[in-house]
């Protein structure tokens, strides 16, 4: 791969504690444009206090996230989201009062500029963009149908779609195919890893599925109590001791 | 100085029945959620029946106190009763219907109450032993009020006592925690609430019984008091004890001294006070973060339906009504004036809480804001009806701008109760500020201009006007703005991560409905030719709220049916009664325990996804 890396995002030292139990407790790393990065650790490691750290929705104790050299510590989700970081959640978020569609066509609308509108129906605008995005993550067919409905592993693609929809630089996904089929789970994959080979993305991640893990990220760091304990290509931190430990040792 | 020590000390007094009153309202909702708006009701039953004993066996002490006892007690039982009668249908229901359900109750009881007692005020026989007043400082003090100061703390103590030391308390304790952990301990939970409402009942109870040697005992009781009551247990932290001692303790000297200071004023400064910790201290001055817990959303998420040839229909409707002065007489057409005025009322509100989950307690701040800035426009500037109606939603617009600010900062309960303030603070201006508004007399001669003043012209204006609005809110729903409104309710967080500012729209709607009840207020101002207080009173905001449910919350024309079906049921029906409080309140409790039935079949869905997501 022949890519100019690119610091998209430095984190560095990112601290915070809930009472007494520090959740994430110094962590530093950089994403680059066309990375693939995997987060992983065993459950209430802390990754998804990482991520909500990254996106604004929790303020750190201390330490700093610049995107682009722009300091995010401190800005409200919305503004972060204005920068260019989408996200998606480990819990779905999504508008369950709403089709699918007209899901991906509020971020479009928010990204236009146009939630304000008082008289234009917003079922008619830019449904075809929506289409275009669902179209991509393979739920088109659904595209009418209520959000609240579907099945777990297909609101985690719309929520793709509506990530996709603001047309980030950065993309923070939370555990992106829990609650899929084993080929859903890999064609998850293989398009995020298109969609940072396309558009140069940089993909922070989750995952509890090593074989999505190992198979797409770019590098992996490992997260425990914490603290990152190990980074690298996936070959190395496969091989890293500490991580068979706490992590990969814990499974077998 | 010894004045304004005796003042402190009446201030005490006031505070120690506050604190009964409240304690109990804040332990009921500690361990059911449920905020008791019958609590109030409680408080007036017992100073009736503690009347009634008090006159019969209150001429010694040990009658007297045996009598606010048994009155104290009597209401335990009453509330253990409500409690198995209906609170216990409504733990999982929204809060909207909880809200709805007590005050039905309240209907009811007022009622009863009446029938029972009669309209007139009732005064009791002095406390024996405890008829005349020491002197502080050379000033004259009641003994009486000495020993309510004394039974403040006392009972504070009782009741952490209760809570801390007996095995029953700490079950309380642990259901106020943690509902699912203490039926698991194998507590029945079914019982323990029912134990819980007793008491809390009781409390109230006492609180009304001991009242009796110190004032009238009135119909008007139960809402003074538990309106009080919920601005002590807001400001205290919902569920916190110790919070609503030190909230009544603060409220007591507030009024206190307030009506010193601004004996105009002195309600409104109780509610100013209860905005301005709201917004310092958002979980009241002792209340945990945890203490309320998310409740269920009042609204169905499913897609909105924009209906294939609504606009057909709407057209075909209006026709319809356009052509109605043609057929029918006068009074056909006051009547339909109101329904049509009411339809705007009730789809405001529906916009709130239909698109933006947003349960307003007090609407009516914003309809009589609109009634009494029309009513004030024509009296006291001599403005021609086209001005006046002009000045309701403006008007009415600026207050929904400033209430909104501080409402939107607060969702569920905190909202509902913070709207209930505002709606208060309205009511007390338009109640007290005698030399503009009137004070009870309201405000006569609104008359329409001359080319309106025939029924059916201002017929043909209102509807004119309202259903413009109308559409203009309808197509509002549907445009990017109502998705917006819709996107908050539905995930806040997801909204937030998407770049929209939640509580910027939440603000724009609550100022949107707000000008849009207030132009239905200013028409209803004309179409009376006077305004009085109730239009801003609490019942006003339930009668909309009602309107609302009764045509269903998950349509955008619900609220219209709404208003057809309650304006006619109430104008045709309850006033061939004089029982009208008792057969709206069973309507209200009837429709509470029905529908959440009715919109299961929506609701199931989302819960259904919810416990998929969760699993
Ligand atoms: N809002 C909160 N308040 C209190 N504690 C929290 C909060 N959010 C997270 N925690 C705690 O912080 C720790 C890290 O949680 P986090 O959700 O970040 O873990 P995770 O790595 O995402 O776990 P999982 O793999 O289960 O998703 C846990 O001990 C958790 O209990
Ligand atoms: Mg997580």
């Amino acid at each position: 791969m022949s890519k100019l890396p690119m610091s998209k995002l430095v984190v560095r030292d990112l601290q915070r504690s809930f009472g007494g139990v520090q959740a994430v407790g110094g962590v530093s790393f950089t994403l680059r444009s066309g990375d693939l990065l995997a987060l992983i650790g065993p459950n209430g490691a802390g990754k998804s206090t990482c991520f909500n750290l990254l996106n604004g929705q929790l303020r750190p104790d201390s330490g700093s996230v610049r995107l682009d050299g722009t300091e995010l510590v401190g800005l409200p989700p919305r503004r972060i989201w204005a920068l260019g970081v989408g996200r998606t959640f480990q819990i779905t978020a999504t508008f369950a009062s709403m089709t699918v569609a007209e899901n991906v066509q509020m971020v479009l609308l928010s990204r236009a500029r146009r939630l304000f509108g008082l008289w234009r129906p917003a079922a008619l605008q830019f449904r075809e963009p929506a289409l275009a995005l669902l179209e991509r993550v393979g739920m088109a067919a659904q595209a009418d149908r209520p959000c609240g409905v579907l099945a777990y592993g297909d609101v985690k693609r719309v929520e793709l779609a509506m990530a996709l929809a603001s047309e980030p630089t950065v993309l923070l996904m939370d555990e992106p195919t829990a609650g899929m089929a084993p080929a859903e789970r890999l064609a998850l994959m293989e398009l995020t890893a298109e969609l940072v080979r396309e558009r140069g993305l940089a993909v922070l991640f989750t995952e509890h599925d090593m074989d999505a893990v190992f198979g797409h990220a770019t590098r992996v760091l490992v997260l425990d109590r914490g603290r990152l304990i190990a980074e690298g290509s996936p070959d190395q931190v496969r091989a890293d001791p500490r991580v068979q430990s706490v992590y990969l040792g814990g499974e077998a | 100085m010894s004045f304004l020590l005796v003042q402190a000390l009446s201030g005490l007094a006031t505070a120690a029945t506050l604190f009964l009153v409240s304690s109990g309202l804040t332990i009921v909702f500690g361990v059911t959620r449920i905020v008791n708006f019958a609590h109030g009701s409680f408080y007036m039953v017992g100073a009736y029946a503690g009347w009634s004993l008090i006159e019969r066996f209150g001429g010694t002490p040990a009658g007297f106190w045996g009598s606010v006892t048994a009155a104290a007690l009597a209401m335990g039982v009453l509330g253990a009763a409500m409690e198995i009668g209906l609170l216990r249908r409504l733990y999982r229901s929204p809060e909207l219907f909880q809200l709805l359900g007590t005050f039905g109750v309240v209907l009811v009881v007022q009622d009863l109450t009446a029938w029972a007692w009669g309209p007139e005020d009732l005064l009791g026989r002095r406390a024996p032993g405890l008829k005349g007043s020491i002197d502080i400082l050379d000033q004259p003090f009641p003994l009486y009020d000495l020993v309510l100061i004394g039974l403040g703390p006392l009972v504070l103590g009782l009741l952490w006592l209760l809570f801390n030391r007996t095995r029953w308390g700490t079950l309380v304790r642990a259901a106020t925690q943690d509902r699912e952990m203490a039926s698991a301990l194998g507590v029945d939970p079914a019982r323990l609430f029912t134990g819980v409402l007793f008491l809390g009942c009781a409390l109230a109870g006492l609180g009304g019984a001991l009242q009796v040697p110190r004032e009238a005992v009135t119909l008007q009781m139960d809402m003074a008091i538990v309106v009080e009551a919920f601005v002590v247990v807001v400001v205290g932290g919902m569920g916190s004890l110790a919070g609503a001692f030190l909230a009544s303790l603060l409220i007591g000297q507030l009024q206190a001294f307030g009506i010193l200071v601004f004996p105009q004023i002195t309600l409104v400064l109780v509610f100013l006070f209860m905005a301005v910790v709201l917004v310092l201290r958002p979980h009241g001055l002792l209340g945990r973060a945890e203490e309320v817990p998310p409740t269920a959303p009042a609204t169905v998420t499913v897609p909105l339906s924009t209906g294939g040839h609504t606009g057909s229909w709407a057209l075909a409707l209006l026709a319809l009504l356009a052509a109605v002065p043609l057929v029918a007489g006068d009074y056909a057409l006051i009547l339909l004036t109101e329904v049509v005025i009411l339809a705007l009322f009730a789809a405001s509100l529906h916009l709130l809480i239909g698109l933006g989950g947003l349960v307003s307690f007090g609407h009516a701040a914003w309809f009589g804001l609109g009634a009494y800035g029309s009513a004030l426009l024509v009296k006291h500037m001599g403005a021609p009806m086209p001005l006046a109606l002009a000045g309701a939603p403006v008007l009415a617009g600026l207050g929904a701008l400033v209430a909104g600010w501080f409402c939107v900062r607060r969702s569920g309960l905190y909202f509902a109760m913070l709207t209930l303030a505002f709606a208060q603070i309205a009511w007390s201006i338009a109640f007290q500020w005698y030399a503009v508004t009137g004070g009870d007399n309201g405000i006569l001669g609104v008359w329409p201009s001359s080319w309106a003043a025939g029924k059916a012209a201002y017929y043909w204006l209102t509807l004119a006007l309202c259903g413009g609005t109308l559409w203009l809110l309808r197509r509002a729903a549907f445009a990017p703005f109502g998705y917006a409104l819709r996107a908050g309710r539905d995930s806040g967080l997801r909204a937030e991560s998407v770049g929209i500012d939640v509580r910027r729209f939440q603000w724009m709607a609550f100022v949107l409905a707000g000008s849009a009840a207030g132009l239905a207020g200013g028409l209803y101002a004309f179409a009376k030719g006077s305004v009085f207080p109730t239009l801003l009173a609490v019942p006003q905001s339930v009668d909309a709220l009602v309107m609302v449910l009764m045509g269903g919350i998950q349509t955008v024309a619900g609220p219209l049916a709404g208003a057809v079906v309650f304006h006619l049921l109430k104008s045709e029906v309850m006033s061939l009664t004089d029982w009208w409080r008792l057969v709206l309140g069973l309507i209200i409790v009837a429709l509470v325990l029905v529908f959440p039935r009715g919109i299961v079949g929506f609701l199931s869905g989302l819960r259904s996804s919810f416990v998929r997501r969760r699993a």
